[in-house]
């Protein structure tokens, strides 16, 4: 089992969640987060001085997949939230040790 | 969409409720063509009320008595009205107050500035009342204080009749306290904004008793009391109080300030690193209140119905705050490269502040000159104090204390009658000053004796969590 943690633009979540959908992924977990890459950020003024914003608005989804789903899921995120500018996102894999189910109890990778 | 679906297939499903809608309508449209008969029953009617004396009588009666006065009463009746109307709107300006001030600063100060302003208009139209009311109109007195006590029944002698304050006054004398009460809280509530999110909750509101309670009222008698200002050769010209409310809030929140001291972190080596407003949305709906609400400041300051003068101070108002939003916004837009929407609200009311000394005495054109000038000035004054490390988060100094001032001296350039340039100038200095030595004083003595600024770490952590321990928004 893997945790797919991938962060991507805001106005990109929708096509990225229809994407998944389509290739069967059930269930995510998304949450709105700041952050810059090689992005920076960009100038506001206010009131007459400007001040740099470093920290710009961005998604983060978080998939819970089985194993052989994970190349699927990557490639959909990266092929729907591609603009190919700066700032378009990353995606991280990272191994996921156990995953239960809340209502029932399940373990493993029929929790997922 | 799916709403429109709906409600069509619920008329469909029960077609007989939209036929009993339709049948009731059709009846009442039937209705009027019974008025005629109706016309014919009241003849025959009257005699039967006339018997039984009932409440046409009593209008009956009260017009016999006023006799030849009755259109003078009316006129009475509709100049109290529109009094009261007009008390209800300036306090209206309060609720504007509110939601500019915590637009306008950071999400962690919300609750302190709410608090702040629930507290002034409490406070301010009770010490009015013990107080305030009969020290800024003592009557007859020296002309520069007279220590007034606490109003009693202001309907007993004559006081519920056209006699208190004849046409120039056609209210009662509780309509006169109402209205006058609104706007001495406004004075404090200016200067709430230029301390915000650093000023100790405590020694503010000790300050604001005595600005509000104390101060306002001595200040104010000096002109509509009938005091110095008003007994000057060419008297002194402050239509609705450019210079008794906004000036000399604007100058008590200079003096505050510089006693306070700016926000941390604002003025660092590298310059001005600014502290964004939390909430533009609510910031706009503030000043829109405002403009709302100074229809009654203004409009009521004619304290009448009188309908020549009414119409021209909402048009000299409106176009006085349109021209200062347009004039801060080209100001604004030339000398920082973007429209800024906090210039433009700002702007909006330096045009009504501008034009609140003059709106009944100015043509359309000048009120339009006014508003343009007071919306040039009021971003140019805000930068500049930035610069010179005054923080004022909201922009009231320059706003109420350098627009109140334009405004004062634009009586003398563009009003017409009898004004003079000496007097607008002596007026708007006097009050100013007071109004900037006696919050110094009280200021100052205030950071010796209990301090007027919280913590480094309350002002980090927010005095929401620190002097409240609530949070504005939850989530």
């Amino acid at each position: 089992m893997k945790l797919i943690k991938a962060i991507i633009k805001p106005f990109k979540l929708e096509e990225v969640k229809d994407a998944l959908s389509e290739i069967g992924v059930e269930g995510m977990t998304v949450s709105e987060v700041k952050g810059f890459g090689r992005q920076k950020g960009h100038t506001e003024i206010y009131r007459g001085s400007e001040y740099t914003v470093d920290f710009l608005p961005k998604v983060k989804l978080e998939i819970a997949v089985a194993d052989d789903l994970v190349t699927k899921v990557v490639d959909a995120i990266v092929s729907a939230a591609q603009t190919g500018k700066i700032g378009d996102g990353k995606v991280f894999i990272i191994p996921v040790e156990e995953a239960v189910r809340i209502r029932t109890g399940e373990k493993g990778e029929i929790a997922l | 969409m799916n709403t429109k679906n709906a409600s069509l297939t619920r008329i469909g499903a029960a077609p007989w409720k939209f036929l009993l809608l339709a049948a009731a309508l059709l009846f009442s449209y039937a209705l009027p063509v019974h008025a005629d008969d109706h016309e014919e029953a009241d003849a025959s009617s009257e005699a039967a009320v006339e018997e039984e004396s009932g409440p046409v009588d009593d209008y009956n009666e009260l017009l016999e008595a006023q006799g030849e006065y009755a259109p003078a009463y009316d006129f009475f009746t509709t100049s109290m009205l529109w009094t009261v109307i007009a008390a209800a709107l300036v306090f209206l300006m309060h609720l504007g107050f509110a939601t500019l001030e915590s637009g306008l600063c950071q999400q962690k100060n919300v609750v302190n500035v709410l608090f702040k302003n629930v507290f002034i208009i409490s406070i301010g139209v009770v010490t009015y009342a013990f107080f305030g009311f009969n020290t800024h109109y003592p009557g007859d007195f020296n002309g520069w204080f007279s220590w007034g006590g606490m109003i009693g029944d202001l309907n007993a002698d004559g006081g519920n009749t056209w006699g208190y304050g004849g046409l120039g006054l056609a209210m009662t004398g509780f309509g006169d306290f109402i209205f006058q009460a609104m706007f001495a809280a406004t004075g404090a509530t200016i200067v709430s904004g230029a301390v915000a999110e650093r000023v100790k909750l405590g020694s503010f509101m000790i300050f604001a008793v005595l600005f509000v309670g104390f101060a306002y009222p001595v200040a104010g008698s000096w002109h509509w009391g009938g005091g110095y200002l008003a007994s000057l050769d060419i008297p002194f010209k402050d239509f609705a109080g450019s210079t008794v409310v906004h000036a000399f809030g604007g100058f008590g929140a200079l003096a505050c300030v510089m006693v306070l001291g700016p926000r941390k972190g604002k003025y660092t080596e590298n310059g001005i690193k600014p502290i964004p407003a939390h909430s533009f949305p609510l910031a706009a709906i503030g000043v829109f209140l405002l403009m709302f609400g100074w229809y009654g400041f203004n409009g009521g300051s004619v304290l009448s119905a009188e309908p020549g003068a009414l119409g021209l101070v909402f048009t000299t108002t409106t176009l006085g705050a349109c021209a200062g939003a347009l004039g801060a916004i080209a100001v604004s837009w030339f000398m920082l490269k973007k429209p800024d929407l906090s210039m433009a609200l700002n702007g909006l009311l330096a045009g009504l502040v501008g034009i609140t000394a003059n709106a009944d005495v100015i043509s359309v054109g000048n009120a339009l000159i006014i508003g343009l000038i007071a919306g040039a000035i009021v971003v140019v004054s805000i930068i500049f104090l930035d610069k010179s490390k005054i923080d004022d988060p909201v922009g009231a100094i320059s706003v109420h204390g350098v627009c109140g001032i334009w405004g004062t001296i634009a009586v003398a350039i563009f009003g017409e009658g009898d004004f003079s340039m000496a007097s607008q100038i002596q007026g708007a200095v006097l009050v100013s000053a007071f109004a900037f030595i006696f919050s110094y004083v009280v200021f100052s003595i205030l950071k010796a004796v209990m301090g007027v600024r919280v913590s480094e770490e309350e002002e980090e952590r927010g005095l929401d969590i620190s002097e409240h321990g609530q949070e504005a928004y939850t989530n």
